[in-house]
């Protein structure tokens, strides 16, 4: 591990900028698009946290995406990366909190007996072993090649198994009839639904909302990248400096990592 | 042995009319209210993203238990050889498909979209506890239908105990695959444990035998035909053993979690402090539907006279009992918080940290009942139609020492 990470160091630079890896990487992909198709995909693996899928291309499991959240960017009193979820997902109240379903959400952390709190985000934290994927009795939950777990609205029963299975509380049941939904983001009542890592934007080279909107507005706390990859950022970070999964005793290994809980 | 006269019902009186209109009633009831449901979607219920199982499903599962249940009726004459039991076999296995019927529609109809039933009968993950539940489920009704009409058809009688051996076996696997839908939740502290299966197999003896003293008392009193305190004594007697299987199994469920010390926020909840549940917990489950009971079937009434009355309020307490048990399991079970962060105290505006809050609505209860009516309907039909009932069930029919003891002086 120690000897993986040293030699991957020189290759990065401390200060990520997004927007000149984003062009770098644009650049690289209209290269492909035009140059070679085949070769495009593996060659801006190096480069890009997130990467375009060819439209019908299989995902890869190759790649793992997952989430770095640096707690000691996260403030109390920010919201974000929820508000940009909903507006990304076309996630609207009805002013019935306990039925209105929430993607992402801020939870406040306390220690009891020391007295300090943390704030940290908490949304499907994209398991490895999903227990959702496991009890779902139609196969509509299920975890993509590249770690995304995802719920196919064609196959979900409305039965909530799954929702008695996770353990992080991270899925929502539509409740009611639903207006103006996305196309990207389509949703449907009497079906369960969960963060979907914006699985929409990841395909198609961008990031996920809550982390975009966490670096412009918010704290810049979170970081999202390929696990797999160990020159990613987030490969980087996660070798270098102490990270949890929450309830790692459960041994789901998540694709949510949280930085100073 | 003499030879066991079935026959039908005549189903032609006013009363029986009126019974099928007020049970046909309660079923369509039970359909307007999950059509309700289904249109404004489930935020017209008690249920949320806290508690995602409500009262419909205690109501299934309690049917679904029972099914399973009743059918020992029939296991203890064919597998067991129990000559006493076996006029009653017949019965048992109608209740059996009945009640499973009547549990199945209510689970289904609650579902966020029932119409995707063909999905879920085509679509399968292995993995799921509950695609497994849905083959023991048809399979079980495959089952029981062959049972009984081995047992209808005389020339086939011999083929009997082989069914019955595998009818009992499935049935067995079935209620441990209704108790493991819990026990397999690793993630919820009130469940995630292997006690859940034989707690439910318990449990389903114990309510498959209230509901069919309490049908068999019904169709033997509506159709003047005669049944025996031998035979009643004998059941309360068995459904005794039952109760106590019951409490037993809830102890050790409980002691279990109470020595682990990051269970006791949910042991606390459900046994000291959490109101209604914990209410429902010991007034209703442990006194009403297990110790009460007890006293009622183990010490029968001056010269066990009343042994009909007796039973039928035992069997009553019992399933008042196991519906608040199951209430206690799936509602208190989900009220308590998730987890996420052990030893933490924690807020947010999804309910994290706080006992979440559940009243169940009016089309969940109507749907509930639905399902109970739909059961109940089944079995009207089904005496009506077929020769579920033994003509008599007379002590001097079914007791096999009833003459040995009316001539010893």
């Amino acid at each position: 591990m120690e000897g993986k990470t040293d030699k991957a160091k020189p290759a990065v630079t401390r200060d990520f900028d997004p927007e000149r890896r984003s062009f770098l990487s644009n650049m690289a992909a209209a290269a492909g698009v035009t140059l070679a198709p085949g070769v495009m995909l593996y060659g801006i693996t190096q480069t890009s946290p997130a990467r375009a899928r060819a439209l019908g291309a299989a995902a890869s499991s190759d790649v793992r995406w997952g989430m770095l959240i640096d707690l000691n960017r996260c403030d109390s009193g920010c919201n974000e990366c929820v508000t940009a979820c909903s507006r990304e997902n076309g996630l609207q109240g009805h002013d019935r909190p306990a039925t209105d379903a929430q993607w992402i959400r801020k939870v406040e952390v306390r220690d009891p007996a020391t007295g300090a709190s943390n704030s940290l985000p908490v949304m499907c934290q994209h398991c490895a072993e999903p227990p959702c994927v496991d009890v779902c009795p139609t196969g509509a939950s299920f975890k993509r090649a590249d770690g995304i777990v995802l719920v196919d609205k064609h196959t979900c029963i409305g039965c909530r198994y799954c929702m008695m299975a996770c353990p992080y509380k991270a899925r929502s049941f539509v409740h009611e009839a639903l207006e103006d939904q996305k196309s990207h983001a389509p949703r449907g009542k009497g079906t369960v639904e969960s963060c979907t890592m914006c699985v929409h934007r990841i395909d198609a080279d961008k990031q996920p909302a809550c982390v975009e909107a966490c670096s412009d507005t918010g704290g810049g706390a979170m970081l999202f990248g390929d696990l797999n990859d160990p020159d990613s950022e987030i490969s980087q970070r996660v070798a270098k400096y102490a990270s949890q999964q929450i309830r790692a005793d459960l041994g789901l290994d998540p694709g949510v990592r949280y930085q100073n809980l | 042995m003499k030879r066991i006269i079935y026959s039908e019902i005549e189903g032609q009186s006013l009363r029986f009319y009126v019974l099928a209109g007020i049970l046909g009633a309660f079923v369509l009831a039970g359909l307007a209210a999950s059509l309700y449901m289904e249109h404004y979607g489930h935020y017209v219920t008690g249920m949320s993203n806290q508690i995602v199982w409500g009262t419909p499903h205690v109501f299934a599962i309690f049917l679904i238990v029972a099914a399973s249940g009743a059918l020992n009726v029939a296991s203890i004459g064919t597998v067991f050889g129990k000559t006493l039991y076996k006029p009653l076999g017949r019965l048992s296995g109608l209740l059996a498909l009945a009640l499973l019927v009547g549990g199945l529609a209510v689970l289904v109809l609650d579902l966020g979209r029932p119409d995707r039933l063909i999905v879920a009968m085509t679509s399968y993950n292995f993995k799921s506890i509950f695609a497994w539940n849905i083959f023991l489920y048809v399979g079980f009704i495959a089952v029981v239908a062959v049972y009984l009409w081995l047992q209808m058809e005389r020339r086939m009688n011999r083929y009997v105990p082989a069914a019955g051996m595998v009818a009992f076996l499935w049935r067995l696997v079935l209620t441990t695959g209704t108790g493991s839908i819990f026990g397999f939740l690793v993630a919820r502290e009130a469940y995630d444990s292997a006690v859940m299966a034989p707690l439910f197999i318990a449990m389903s003896f114990s309510f498959g035998l209230a509901v069919y003293i309490l049908v068999l008392l019904a169709v033997c009193r509506g159709s003047g035909r005669e049944l025996g305190d031998v035979v009643l004594n004998r059941l309360g007697r068995l459904m005794g053993i039952c109760i106590a299987a019951v409490l037993y199994f809830t102890v050790v469920q409980h002691l279990t979690n109470l020595y682990a010390a990051e269970h006791t926020g949910v042991e606390r909840f459900i046994l000291l402090d959490g109101g209604i549940y914990t209410a429902l917990f010991w007034v209703v489950q442990i006194v009403v539907g297990g110790l009460l009971p007890l006293i009622l079937v183990f010490w029968p009434a001056s010269g066990s006279r009343n042994a009909g009355r007796q039973m039928a309020l035992a069997s009553v307490l019992v399933i008042m009992g196991g519906f608040a048990q199951l209430y206690v399991i799936l509602i208190g079970g989900q009220a308590y918080p998730l987890s996420i962060f052990p030893g933490m105290d924690v807020s947010s505006s999804f309910y994290d940290g706080v006992v979440a809050s559940y009243a169940p609505s009016l089309p969940e209860i109507v749907l509930g009942v639905g399902g109970v009516a739909l059961a109940l309907l089944i079995v009207l039909f089904g005496i009506k139609i077929l020769r579920f009932l033994p003509a008599t069930l007379a002590d001097s029919a079914t007791d096999p020492h009833f003459v040995a003891a009316a001539e010893t002086p």
